[in-house]
């Protein structure tokens, strides 16, 4: 079996796997990196959402081999440092966002990358942005409340 | 004071039947009906190595000795160590309706502990100790609030005891709050109690003070999930989450046409794959609750064995497999719904053919609704290891309890060679409620020498689901003179596995409203054949029968000419509380409120509408208006939904109202789109490009309001889903005219907006 060294949390990491294998097995069964979710092996759901450069793509549908020269940040990688959550975390929190909880690192993921780019979104950038994740317990207003939160507590904390 | 919906009893085999009859009726599962609160036995007690104090239930058991090394505490459901710390166990599976959140705070009112110092665990599963450990029919809080209240406030008078006697005053002049014991300007916490109280005798905890609602102090108030932290986080919670030393990876592939057998695989090829271990075939006991014949790969990596799965190549044995048509269903019960009854009598009060002859108006309809899956977002998996004489599971159950004999049976083993680990649950809906998924990776695990994590796609999770039945309504109503609605006839065309009785979650009863409010009622029946499995599916029957009947009442208002509110109130009556548990005062109270908080009457421009539905079930109260505009493209945006309810006080706000929240969405979702139809016994629908859930640009608002009246508290994982679907297309038929008989609204031409 080929060697693979991804950068992933900051991390170099090697996993044993087939080049063609997805992102996502590779993270959750080679590198015990369970927090990155399997929904639906289609890039339909969003659950598997991780950043590859601090861009959202869908780790069931992409190739390892296609992000080895890539920095990787999984919901593991989120938080800025030990002991610290980014906003979007504590939002999550304190919007009591979970039901279940599946979808949630993919939706966190979607809404990190939505951050970088656009740190006030509209209603409608957040549409655009977090489309692509389902939530089957039916969490979207609090998910979009929270960005929101977390979004104010960004520009409070650059003021 | 729950429903008493018509168990969709004669199912796929005994053990679903017993356990829809169960989720359905309310009633506490058999096994467990026998464990009370015993008086002397109440709980046991124990000092921990540290000084603590851990408060056990030990049903039917006298107290027994002190245990130093603390063995006690999987039996626990509170401990308080010396540091004032306390950890309350969570006996319930969390599936997402917050009952891991729910149940701790039940007992920590009670203890009347700071919920800072609180820390929850998950508890073993262990019914014998716990009593139910099941998720399911909304019965989590009134099946278990008085047993968790219990707990706790025998915990706080041993607390009390202990600070009196410290202080040499008499318990009733000692109060507690906060995690401290008062008397004058004396304070003790309770981590400074908790070596003395574990000395002392345990009360009578069925005579045990409880509290007055008057002086809870956290329970009503908006707590976060206690595992909020470890979600945003991303740590393993979830079955398919669950890691050991030396585990491989599994697939199991079953007939894809329910019920059929392998005459062979290519095994042999299969098992010189890349990274495969073993494939073999399982025979199985060709129940589709616990395992059905099929062939297992297991595998180093997940991926290794969804690639190897994609080379099995299984001739099946269809000769007893399902052919089921939805196409062949809906035609027949198309034909069906001519005949104004169907053979099979459910209810007949006064006489509907006499009514609806001398009725000022009669109104006519057939109302459609489709099979749907509960495709929660994390697939069925479990994890299974065969070792030591036992086979021990990691699974997101919602069934804990009941899956102990299930998987025993299942696997030719003794219920005390099971062992389960409750793991978090990535979404129920009523789909764990079957241990199906459990049951295969048991049996993969007895023929492999390692624990095996087996894990489907999404695919098979579509394909081999428990669906909500799809079912045909025809419906004739009258009025008299004065709008007054004076009869009612329905011809229910249901789904049936046995021939003798509708499948599960196909039934309706008689008593369901509005069975006892119209003078001239008839429900009559009449069940087509089925292969396909079916199940309860989050408020089971409700979840699609109230779009039917509610829907139907806003015809019969419109034909007369009346205020849907004003006619839904009159049809409700008097005050008073009917076979089944409806309270028609409690329905009152929620649909005046819903209709204020909303705005009813109120003049709306072209194109949108207000609807209003109300439903009761799982012993909750809840009406809703939806408001939607529907532009001339038929596209339907649903801006707002006011959810008002009484479900009795509120365990946790933030909890109760998510539920709310989620049920909408779900119920909307659903409505707008999904359908699961089959041809030829294969399910059509793959993944969720042919099953659109609902997503984010399309949510409406909701907004919750909840009565919490004097009633005994229950759950609210499904009562709030029923309404939704009627609420809609009232809604849309205030805004455009057009009335909706045919779910889901693409089917009608409608789409998203």
């Amino acid at each position: 079996m080929p060697s693979i060294q991804l950068r992933v949390n900051g991390k170099t990491l090697t996993a044993d796997v087939d080049p063609n294998t997805p992102l996502l097995w590779v993270l959750r069964d080679a590198l015990g990196l369970v927090g990155t979710k399997f929904g639906c092996g289609m890039a339909l759901c969003g659950a598997c959402t991780v950043h590859a450069d601090g861009d959202p793509i869908r780790a069931c549908s992409t190739p390892v081999s296609s992000v080895a020269d890539k920095s990787i940040t999984t919901i593991e990688g989120l938080a800025p440092a030990p002991g610290k959550l980014h906003p979007l975390q504590q939002a999550w929190i304190d919007h009591d966002v979970p039901q279940c909880g599946y979808c949630q690192a993919g939706q966190l993921m979607s809404a990190a990358a939505l951050l970088a780019h656009t740190p006030k979104p509209t209603d409608a950038d957040i549409d655009t942005a977090m489309a692509g994740n389902i939530c089957r317990c039916g969490t979207y207003q609090r998910v979009r409340a929270a960005i929101h939160s977390a979004a104010d507590a960004l520009a409070r904390r650059k003021a | 004071m729950n429903a008493r919906l018509q168990p969709g009893l004669a199912s796929v085999d005994e053990s679903l039947r017993q356990l829809i009859f169960d989720m359905e009726s309310g009633a506490t599962p058999a096994p467990f009906r026998a464990i009370k609160l015993d008086r002397r036995g109440f709980l046991k007690l124990t000092g921990l190595a540290g000084g603590g104090l851990v408060l056990a239930f030990s049903m039917g058991g006298k107290a027994e000795a002190a245990d130093a090394t603390g063995e006690f505490a999987p039996n626990a459901f509170l401990r308080i160590a010396r540091d004032g710390s306390v950890l309350i166990y969570n006996k319930g599976p969390e599936i997402g309706q917050g009952i891991k959140t729910a149940f701790p705070l039940i007992i920590a009112e009670e203890l009347d502990a700071k919920w800072s110092d609180v820390k929850v665990q998950q508890a073993p599963v262990n019914p014998a100790v716990y009593g139910r450990q099941s998720a399911g029919g909304s019965r989590s809080i009134p099946d278990s609030w008085d047993q968790l209240r219990r707990a706790g406030a025998v915990a706080r008078q041993m607390l009390v005891a202990a600070a009196a006697a410290q202080w040499k005053v008499p318990a009733e002049e000692c109060t507690a709050g906060e995690s401290l014991v008062m008397h004058g300007k004396r304070k003790a916490t309770y981590g400074s109690l908790a070596a003395r109280a574990a000395t002392l005798a345990v009360p009578d905890g069925s005579t045990v003070k409880l509290k007055d609602r008057k002086d809870y102090r956290l329970l009503g108030k908006w707590y976060t999930g206690v595992d909020n932290q470890a979600i945003v986080t991303g740590q393993p919670l979830f079955g398919i989450d669950q890691t050991l030393p030396g585990m491989k990876y599994a697939v199991y592939q079953r007939c894809p046409a329910t019920g059929g057998k392998v005459r062979s695989a290519n095994l042999d090829e299969i098992k010189r794959l890349p990274g495969v271990r073993d494939a073999f075939v399982i025979e199985g006991n060709g129940k589709p609750t616990e395992i059905m014949p099929g062939v297992a790969i297991v595998a180093d990596s997940t991926w290794a064995a969804f690639e190897a799965r994609k080379q099995l190549k299984v001739d099946w044995d269809e000769s007893t497999a399902s052919k089921d048509s939805w196409t062949a269903l809906a035609r027949r019960a198309a034909e069906l719904a001519k005949l104004p009854a169907g053979a099979m009598p459910v209810a007949n009060t006064g006489s509907v053919d006499d009514a609806l002859k001398s009725a000022a108006k009669t109104v006519s309809g057939f109302y459609t609704y489709p099979f749907v899956a509960h495709a929660p977002l994390e697939p069925q998996n479990c994890t299974a290891w065969s070792h030591d004489g036992i086979v021990e599971f990691w699974s997101p159950t919602q069934t804990a309890d009941r899956a102990i004999e299930l998987a025993a049976g299942a696997l030719g083993i003794t219920p005390d060679k099971v062992k389960i680990n409750q793991t978090r649950v990535g979404g129920g809906f009523g789909r764990r409620l079957m241990n199906d998924y459990m049951c295969e990776a048991g049996a993969i695990a007895q023929r492999f020498n390692a624990p095996v994590k087996v894990t489907w796609t999404r695919e098979q999770d579509m394909a081999h689901d428990f669906l909500r039945p799809g079912g045909f309504h025809s419906l004739t109503g009258g009025i008299d003179a004065q709008g007054k609605l004076v009869a009612w006839r329905n011809h229910f065309i249901t789904v049936t596995q046995d021939g003798k009785a509708p499948s599960s979650g196909a039934g309706w009863a008689g008593n369901q409203f509005p069975g006892l409010s119209v003078p001239n009622y008839q429900l009559t029946q009449t069940m087509l054949p089925i292969r396909t499995p079916t199940g309860p599916w989050r408020a089971p029957g409700s979840s699609a029968v109230a779009w039917v009947i509610q829907s139907f009442l806003h015809e019969i208002a419109v034909a007369a000419g009346r205020d849907h509110r004003d006619f839904l109130l009159e049809v409700m009556g008097e005050p008073r509380v009917l076979d089944g548990g409806l309270n028609t005062g409690r329905a009152a109270d929620v649909i005046k409120l819903a209709c204020e908080k909303a705005g009813w009457g109120r003049k709306l421009p072209e194109g949108r509408g207000l609807g209003l539905a109300f439903h009761f079930s799982h012993a909750g109260h809840i009406a809703e208006v939806a408001e939607v505009s529907v532009d001339a493209d038929q596209r339907v945006r649903l801006h707002r939904m006011v959810v008002a309810g009484d479900i009795g006080p509120i365990v946790n706000m933030s909890g109760a109202m998510n539920q709310c929240e989620g049920a909408v969405v779900d119920g909307f979702s659903t409505m707008l789109g999904l359908q699961v139809t089959m041809e030829g016994g294969l399910i059509e629908q793959s993944n969720f490009h042919q099953y659109p859930l609902l997503r984010m640009p399309q949510h409406p608002q909701v907004e919750v309001h909840f009565l919490q009246s004097e009633n005994p508290p229950t759950g609210v994982g499904e009562p709030a889903l029923p309404p939704v679907a009627p609420a809609i297309c009232n809604a849309i038929h205030a805004a455009t005219g057009k009335r909706v008989r045919t779910l889901p609204l693409t089917r009608e031409g409608f789409a998203a907006a």
